[in-house]
């Protein structure tokens, strides 16, 4: 059966209202609420970030001064569920999907606009709702966990928030995720195969399977850990017959591929980057397709590592170990690839590349150090200790976090027609790129050497290293003036960008900046080699000039 | 090969993009959706399954459920599916008198449904507190509950929308009715590996 | 040319690696070593840190390099080279990582043994595990490390039970109830953990042992002290408020003082 898309599409389209207004309104444009996600999770960055300043002053000294014990946990909690749910996971799927798959796949919107529309407009509700929840009563203070029967036992309120605005999150991140696998396999512009489709497009199929596969068991459990708080059931609670082992279990079946929920878009996003700044075809287009999709079949059988002193059998714990270890081969393909990609190019040292080698970089390390953690002779020491602090930090901060802001820099002339000063971007990543290093580097050690996570109150030996690392937050926290005056200053007096200021192929650059509302004036382009790039085929841009 | 395939070329028998007809990919969302709510229960199942396995005290070690009525109720699923069936080839045969007879039969079947389930809670010796068994039975009956009731809802909207001929749904616009079909099937699927897993097992 | 660099990556990153090796052994990234098992810890360590220092100075020297050598000079326009892929290197890169981790599995898979990780429980000499026919699950370390086996005495039953915000430990033998953890050096112990509310863990660094002690779940820890001294026992899993402050000391005595110990606070005469 066939439906016309065009009076499904465009007659709300007339209805809507034009100019900023549309960017805090129910707009269908998928390119409107890519925006409307991106400036939000930046919002929830802000909070988040200043969460942060809050726990790395208070560990500025080894007594818990600063803020109260119960409130360093609210504040450690807040700042972990707001930096995943709210920030990383709406940015690199949300905000890039919505804006750059439609274009990929040679459509004029997403599969199903308005399903789009409000899977964004759960987000600042439930955001609020979760902040909000600070000032009732008291935050959720059991960590982005929630493990119980902690959970069961700490103040009711801020759980039962927590877990109604994590749900409506899941909730908003399954409709995204059904929306972007409906878009990708089925709204494909005739004559485009899936494998000439730009990279990211594959980095968000896998990401929205696991998102389909994986959000629905978190919002089961937290189902029934809410009857625990409520009705006071027992299937957590040991005291009435429960166990707490198997809210580990389906938490992390869940958590555990949010991880690469985080980060495979981000590498999508490192593939659209890099070739265009280093003019080359993106190296090893087949197996980096590949990679992705081992990656999302490890990531769902790998969840129990981060259980490894909960009391799991050994079998299970060899099992675990092995299939975690070996995510780093298709991982490991897709980084060497990208080296293989800079190799003999013309890179162009700008914001958006630096960014992108930043993130190379500090993944590696924070992949290195996944790998460690993934033994678990290993793991038994450092297991809830600052290492793993760090490890994360290097991944979801080194990693996904500088991908946003390179995919900021990239993207931001398609966005706004204007374009960024290259100079202050430069300055903006070194000092961020310091400042991250200097953070997280030394919580390694704080880990190895006896340091736990989640305390407001440490060995006074650990008091010099702590203040190394909270001088790094407060340089990271500092990098984000010269950016946030860059985007402000070039939104009012940038230079022009024209079209396409990158010289690029992918087919969001062969429309105006910023697009049309249908993305292109006429027909759309039929991009079959969205990496074409190379002295060979140099010319191929000035035909198309 | 070209990376851009001149216009001339590309738009030979292909009009504006945004008038070209294509699958419709409204019953791909959804099955997507359904994926993603099997997944919710194969959750609950899950923790039901290793509650059973490792906790000292298994869920049900301590009450034998009757078989007898969870039995008529797979019966009732089980019918109402193949009603609604046939309410399906009545519509695609445009005989909508018909197809709203046996949607009503349908309706009253996952009410029938609905009735007997609540009428085993009442008679059942225990309460949703009183055990882990109790608890994991209820959140995991409850919550397919919950799906047949949406569903008979579901159901009467279609049954008020395939009235002639004010109805919005016929044989051109099916979508609607399929839609809520699946989402039965789907629905009745959940009740049989439920009732395996908690009455049988 | 391509050659050449390639050979002056590779030289200058074994150098690195080497930088790593050294560093590895000499300078100390860990706290003492306390017990039987950590050693054999510290041996995975430096294996890990070394492979880790490998790669990650390797891909940070390419990607540095890859700029510097390939950035794009003024005035300079045109595109890179046309190069897409290539299998052999392709194949070269994945089996690399996949003999890596391959042989780190299978060398983390023998310290886990060396550890008595792997033992099954029922191997377990606490006799008071089967006793009471419940279901324990093993830490690290539930089975006898096999380095310790050279005293064939049984382990040292002591039963640790964790409360919101204090160890407690209890041993059988003289029924003495302390809040510190007193040990011989060099004999094995064997910890049976419970708690009373929410889930903690006993983490001892020095020991580089840790396991959680989880509510309704017992779980069994054995570990042999090497060293005599006042080691931190750090509670390592968020359990409320005072979570940061609920720590506690293991004092490993030399088996006189510690038999003093005993005798001296147990309340049935031996
Ligand atoms: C985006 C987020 C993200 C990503 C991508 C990862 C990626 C990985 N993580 Fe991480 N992890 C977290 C976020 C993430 N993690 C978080 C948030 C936690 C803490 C949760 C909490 O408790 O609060 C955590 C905790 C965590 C643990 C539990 C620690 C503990 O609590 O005790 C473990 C253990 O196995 C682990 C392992 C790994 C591994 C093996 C990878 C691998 O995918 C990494 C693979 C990448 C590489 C290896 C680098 C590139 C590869 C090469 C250059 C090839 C050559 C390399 C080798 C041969 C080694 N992670
Ligand atoms: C997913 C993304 C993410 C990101 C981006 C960050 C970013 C940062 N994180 Fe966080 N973090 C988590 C996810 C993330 N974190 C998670 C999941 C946890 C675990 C929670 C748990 O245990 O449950 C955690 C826990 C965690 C801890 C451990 C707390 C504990 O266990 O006791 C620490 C401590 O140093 C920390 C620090 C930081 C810092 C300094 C930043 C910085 O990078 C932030 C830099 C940004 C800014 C600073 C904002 C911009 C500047 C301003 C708004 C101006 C005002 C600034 C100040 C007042 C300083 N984080
Ligand atoms: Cu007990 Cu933390
Ligand atoms: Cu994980």
């Amino acid at each position: 059966m066939t439906i016309s898309l065009k009076p499904n599409n465009s007659s709300p389209e007339k209805l809507q209202p034009t100019g900023w207004l549309k960017y805090i309104s129910f707009s269908l444009d998928h390119k409107v609420i890519g925006l409307q996600y991106l400036v939000c999770g930046f919002f929830f960055y802000l909070i988040g970030g200043s969460l942060a300043g809050a726990i790395r002053l208070e560990l500025t000294s080894p007594l818990s001064d600063f803020m109260p014990r119960e409130v360093y946990n609210q504040v450690l909690t807040l700042h972990g569920t707001i930096m995943i749910f709210l920030w990383i996971v709406p940015v690199v799927n949300g905000a890039f999907g919505n804006y750059l798959i439609p274009f990929y796949v040679g459509a004029r919107d997403m599969a199903f606009p308005r399903l789009n529309a409000v899977a964004f407009w759960l987000i600042p509700p439930s955001g609020l709702l979760l902040i909000t929840s600070y000032f009732i009563n008291g935050a959720a203070q059991s960590g982005w966990t929630a493990y119980p029967p902690l959970s069961i036992t700490t103040p009711a309120a801020g759980q039962i928030i927590w877990i109604l605005s994590v749900l409506l999150l899941g909730g908003s991140s399954i409709f995204g995720g059904i929306n972007f696998i409906a878009t990708i396999l089925k709204l494909r512009r005739p004559g485009l195969k899936l494998m000439q489709l730009p990279m990211y497009c594959w980095a968000m199929l896998g990401t929205s399977i696991l998102v389909v596969l994986s959000t629905p068991v978190l919002a089961g459990t937290l189902i029934l850990l809410s009857f625990d708080i409520v009705a006071h059931t027992g299937f957590f609670n040991p005291g009435l017959g429960g166990n707490v082992i198997v809210y580990q279990h389906l938490f992390w079946f869940y958590s555990h591929p949010a991880v690469y929920i985080m980060v495979l878009p981000a590498f999508g996003l490192v593939s659209e980057i890099l070739p265009i700044h280093s003019r080359k075809p993106l190296f090893g287009y087949t197996t980096m397709v590949f990679s992705i999709m081992g990656i999302v079949v490890l990531g769902l059988v790998v969840w129990a590592h981060h259980m490894f002193t909960s009391g799991t059998p050994p079998w299970m714990r060899l099992f675990f170990t092995i299939a975690t270890a070996f995510i780093a081969v298709p991982t490991g393909i897709k980084f060497f690839n990208w080296v293989a990609t800079l190799w003999g190019g013309k890179i162009s040292l700008n914001g958006a590349m630096l960014f992108s080698c930043g993130f190379i970089i500090n993944f590696v390390l924070g992949g290195i150090t996944g790998v460690a953690l993934a033994q678990v002779p290993f793991d038994v020491h450092v297991h809830d200790t600052y290492f793993v602090v760090a490890h994360f930090h290097y991944i979801v901060y080194g990693g996904s976090v500088f991908v946003i802001f390179s995919s900021i820099y990239h993207w931001f002339p398609k966005f706004t027609g204007k374009m960024l000063n290259e100079n202050l971007g430069r300055f903006h990543f070194i000092i961020t790129f310091i400042g991250f290093n200097l953070c997280f580097a030394p919580q390694h050690w704080l880990g190895l050497n006896g340091m736990p996570r989640r305390v407001a109150e440490y060995d006074p030996q650990f008091e010099l290293i702590n203040q190394i690392s909270s001088v790094g937050a407060l340089l990271m926290a500092l990098s984000t003036l010269p950016f946030l005056w860059n985007i402000f200053q070039s939104i009012l007096y940038g230079d022009d960008a024209g079209d396409n200021p990158w010289d690029a192929l992918t087919p969001e650059w062969l429309t105006s900046s910023p697009p049309p509302v249908e993305n292109w004036e006429g027909e759309a382009p039929l991009v079959l080699e969205p990496y074409g790039y190379g002295e060979k085929n140099s010319n191929k841009i000035k035909d198309q000039k | 090969m070209t990376s851009i395939v001149p216009k001339e070329q590309s738009s030979e028998n292909k009009k504006d993009l945004s008038t070209e007809e294509h699958e419709d990919f409204r019953l791909f969302g959804l099955i997507a959706f359904l994926i993603a709510d099997g997944m919710t229960f194969a959750g609950f199942f899950a923790a039901y399954l290793t509650f059973k396995a490792v906790n000292p005290i298994g869920p049900d070690a301590i009450y034998e459920l009757e078989l007898p009525l969870p039995t008529l109720n797979t019966i009732l699923l089980l019918v109402s599916s193949f009603t609604f069936h046939r309410a399906g080839k009545f519509l695609e045969k445009n005989e909508a008198k018909q197809c709203q007879k046996w949607l009503l039969l349908t309706f009253l079947l996952g009410v029938a449904f609905l009735i007997s389930q609540m009428f085993e809670y009442f008679t059942l010796p225990f309460g949703l507190t009183d055990n882990l068994f109790a608890s994991t039975f209820y959140a995991l009956t409850g919550f397919h509950g919950l799906h047949v009731t949406l569903g008979s809802i579901m159901i009467m909207i279609i049954w008020w929308q395939t009235r002639v001929p004010y109805g919005r749904v016929n044989k051109e616009n099916i979508f609607p009715f399929e839609a809520v079909e699946l989402y039965w099937h789907f629905v009745d699927g959940i009740w049989v590996v439920l009732f395996i897993i908690l009455y049988l097992l | 040319m391509p050659k050449l660099s390639a050979i002056l990556t590779l030289t200058s990153s074994l150098t690195l690696g080497v930088g790593g090796v050294w560093v590895a052994y000499n300078v100390d990234m860990l706290p003492v070593s306390a017990s039987m098992n950590a050693p054999v810890y510290d041996e995975l360590y430096r294996v890990l840190f070394i492979i880790g220092s490998i790669l990650f100075i390797g891909m940070t020297a390419l990607v540095i390099y890859s700029l510097i050598q390939f950035r794009r000079k003024p005035g300079e326009t045109g595109d890179g080279i046309d190069l897409e892929g290539n299998i052999s290197l392709e194949i070269f890169w994945t089996a690399v990582p996949a003999i890596v981790v391959l042989f780190v599995g299978l060398y983390s898979y023998d310290i886990y043994d060396r550890m008595g990780g792997m033992q099954p429980l029922m191997h377990n000499h606490s006799g008071h595990i089967e006793n009471q026919g419940e279901k324990v699950w093993g830490g690290i370390g539930s089975g006898p490390i096999e380095t310790s086996s050279s005293n064939n005495l049984s382990p040292l039953p002591i039963e640790l039970t964790a409360m919101q915000f204090a160890f407690i430990f209890h041993y059988p033998k003289g029924d003495i109830i302390s809040g510190e953890l007193h040990v011989p050096v060099g004999k094995e112990v064997s910890l049976r953990m419970e708690s009373k509310d929410v889930i903690h863990a006993f983490w001892v660094p020095q020991f580089r042992l840790k396991q959680d002690v989880i509510p309704g779940q017992p779980t069994i820890l054995n570990f042999t002290p090497t060293k005599a001294g006042n080691f931190p026992i750090i509670c390592a899993e968020l359990c409320g408020p005072y979570h940061g402050g609920m720590r506690s000391n293991v004092i490993v005595d030399e088996q006189k003082d510690f038999d003093t110990w005993l005798k001296e606070n147990s309340k049935e005469t031996i």
